[in-house]
């Protein structure tokens, strides 16, 4: 790399950019690099985002890191868990989520690995996911990227790829997933709806990209992700993470 | 009107063993844990249990309590898998409907509105459909869409642990976020509402806004006084999660013996035998 810009500090960028055309809405963002992400997009490219403290709480400016609204920051408004299932349905949000499985056409597992009724290791539940990707923009963000993440089918779809969303038909219209944010690289979805490469981080191995996912992927005459600017650089280290949790995610 | 104020003997005592339950809060937060430690010392069993999962399920999982359980998902927030749960469920051994968190409002929605179903987004293109056969698609009557028609989840009986409540039955959150409480009291046959602490109606507004008074005694049937009954879920602001409490809970979950040295040295007991022992485990190895 030509600057002293970590990784952690491009995926947070390139976290961020999801927000450039979104309007007004509800940034959902679990994980610290994509929380950062947002709180960077709305004091830079996203103004108008509405962020929240990971709680109850709609913060126009939000608490230090990993604390929520009793912690500090300026409290905007009220969003209890019940609200923000009424907000998702408005389409007034945009989620970025994890993922222990997500496939070519975008479909994500967060439920469980193995089968249904006795399933090999049990995760959380589908949660929001269904939801989310059937009401409002989803992006996902992968902090270790590799083959048993990428792989070619999920064991339980929770949040909805793109195939499943065209076969479900017109109530879905508000399907939509953005990009897939990596360690390595950033990923969006071609004209037929499958993952494909949209940029790798400065540094990265495109074939490093290419083993680490499990179906394949055109590595070829990739553009490099964006680095951030000085500024952007100075808001993350200086303004929303001076501890530097970002490297516990995303090593330097 | 019939008194309501009773122990948690007496409350719990009108739980029947094959009876669906729905239990408020939402994973490790406000969690009516002394309803829940009452009923495992009840030989009630073959329950269909409907939350938003915490420790209360794991421990009624553990203790064989559960036939089927109904779920949006199961966390302890701070920790983001509970063993006991997990571990019931890769043996196979419960039966689950597990949904989108929203179709699960929405199933909770209908209840309390005597309504079959309501339909949702959610769930559409998932594997939440195909994994709960018994969830019906609905036409629009008016446009192509054709929506989820989320089966209500009515229950018998739903257990709830408030800040405050007065002995009539009403009941009052002082956190930052109500859960479902009210939705799953409406949804419910008979409600079983413990609290931190019951005072005369007179003195519920003495320290906060009628915004916080969030239940009706139209939907309680009993009131429980339980002081740091969400333990150890939160319970702000009367208090936060015993972390260290949580940790030892997990830690012993994960193996069969340490959960057998768990069960005995805060489970064997009463309520107030149990909060001594947590109060002993602080002194001796658990800083708080």
């Amino acid at each position: 790399m030509t600057s002293d810009v970590t990784r952690a500090e491009v995926c947070i960028a390139a976290c961020a950019d999801t927000y450039r055309e979104s309007g007004e809405v509800l940034a959902h963002a679990v994980g610290i690099v994509p929380t950062l992400g947002a709180r960077l997009a709305k004091l830079t490219s996203a103004p108008q985002i509405v962020l929240t403290d990971g709680e109850a709480f709609l913060m126009s400016t939000p608490p230090p890191l990993g604390k929520s609204a009793s912690g500090g920051g300026v409290i905007e408004g009220w969003a209890p868990f019940r609200r923000i299932f009424d907000i998702l349905a408005t389409g007034r949000r945009q989620s970025m989520m994890g993922a222990s499985q997500i496939d070519r056409f975008g479909n994500q597992n967060i439920s469980l690995i193995g089968d249904w009724a006795q399933p090999s290791r049990q995760l959380i539940g589908v949660r929001g996911a269904p939801g989310n990707t059937a009401n409002h923009r989803v992006d996902y963000w992968i902090s270790r990227h590799s083959p048993r993440i990428f792989v070619e089918s999920v064991d339980m779809v929770s949040g909805v790829g793109n195939d499943r969303a065209r076969a479900a038909g017109p109530a879905l219209k508000y399907h939509h997933l953005g990009a897939i944010v990596t360690n390595l690289a950033v990923f969006g979805f071609d004209a037929d709806g499958r993952v494909m490469l949209r940029s790798i981080h400065p540094g990265v191995d495109p074939d490093e990209v290419a083993r680490n996912t499990g179906f394949p992927v055109d590595v070829q005459n990739v553009p490099l992700t964006r680095i951030p600017d000085a500024e952007e650089v100075r808001l993350v280290r200086e303004v929303l993470d001076p501890r530097g949790a970002r490297s516990r995610e995303v090593p330097d | 009107m019939a008194e309501k104020l009773m122990t948690p003997t007496e409350a719990v005592a009108s739980i029947e063993s094959g009876m669906t339950i729905g239990i408020g809060g939402w994973g490790s937060r406000r969690k009516p844990m002394a309803l829940v430690r009452e009923l495992l010392r009840t030989d009630v069993t073959d329950l269909t249990v409907v939350a938003f999962g915490g420790p209360d399920v794991g421990l009624l999982a553990a203790a064989g309590k559960i036939r089927k359980l109904v779920y949006g998902f199961v966390s302890l927030d701070s920790i983001p898998l509970d063993p006991l749960f997990t571990q019931a469920r890769e043996r196979g051994e419960l039966d689950v409907e597990e949904y989108d968190e929203g179709m699960f409002v929405a199933g909770l929605r209908a209840a309390a509105a005597r309504l079959d179903f309501l339909p949702i987004r959610a769930g559409l293109g998932s594997d939440v459909l195909p994994a709960n056969p018994r969830v019906a698609t609905i036409a629009s009557p008016y446009s192509d869409d054709v929506y989820v028609a989320m089966p209500a989840l009515p229950l018998d009986v739903a257990l709830i642990h408030m800040n405050r409540a007065d002995p009539q039955g009403n009941g009052q959150f002082l956190g930052p976020d109500p859960y479902f409480d009210d939705l799953f009291a409406m949804a419910a046959t008979s409600t079983i509402m413990s609290a931190e602490k019951v005072v005369p109606t007179e003195q519920l507004l003495h320290d906060s806004s009628f915004h916080t008074l969030l239940i009706s005694r139209m939907f309680v049937s009993s009131v429980v006084e339980t002081p740091r009954g969400a333990h150890f879920t939160t319970c702000e602001p009367d208090y936060d999660r015993d972390e260290a409490f949580q940790r030892h809970y997990v830690e012993s979950a994960k193996d069969p013996e340490p959960w057998t040295a768990f069960t005995q040295r805060f489970l064997s007991g009463n309520e107030q035998n149990y909060h001594d022992a947590v109060e002993a485990f602080h002194q001796t190895e658990g800083a708080k």
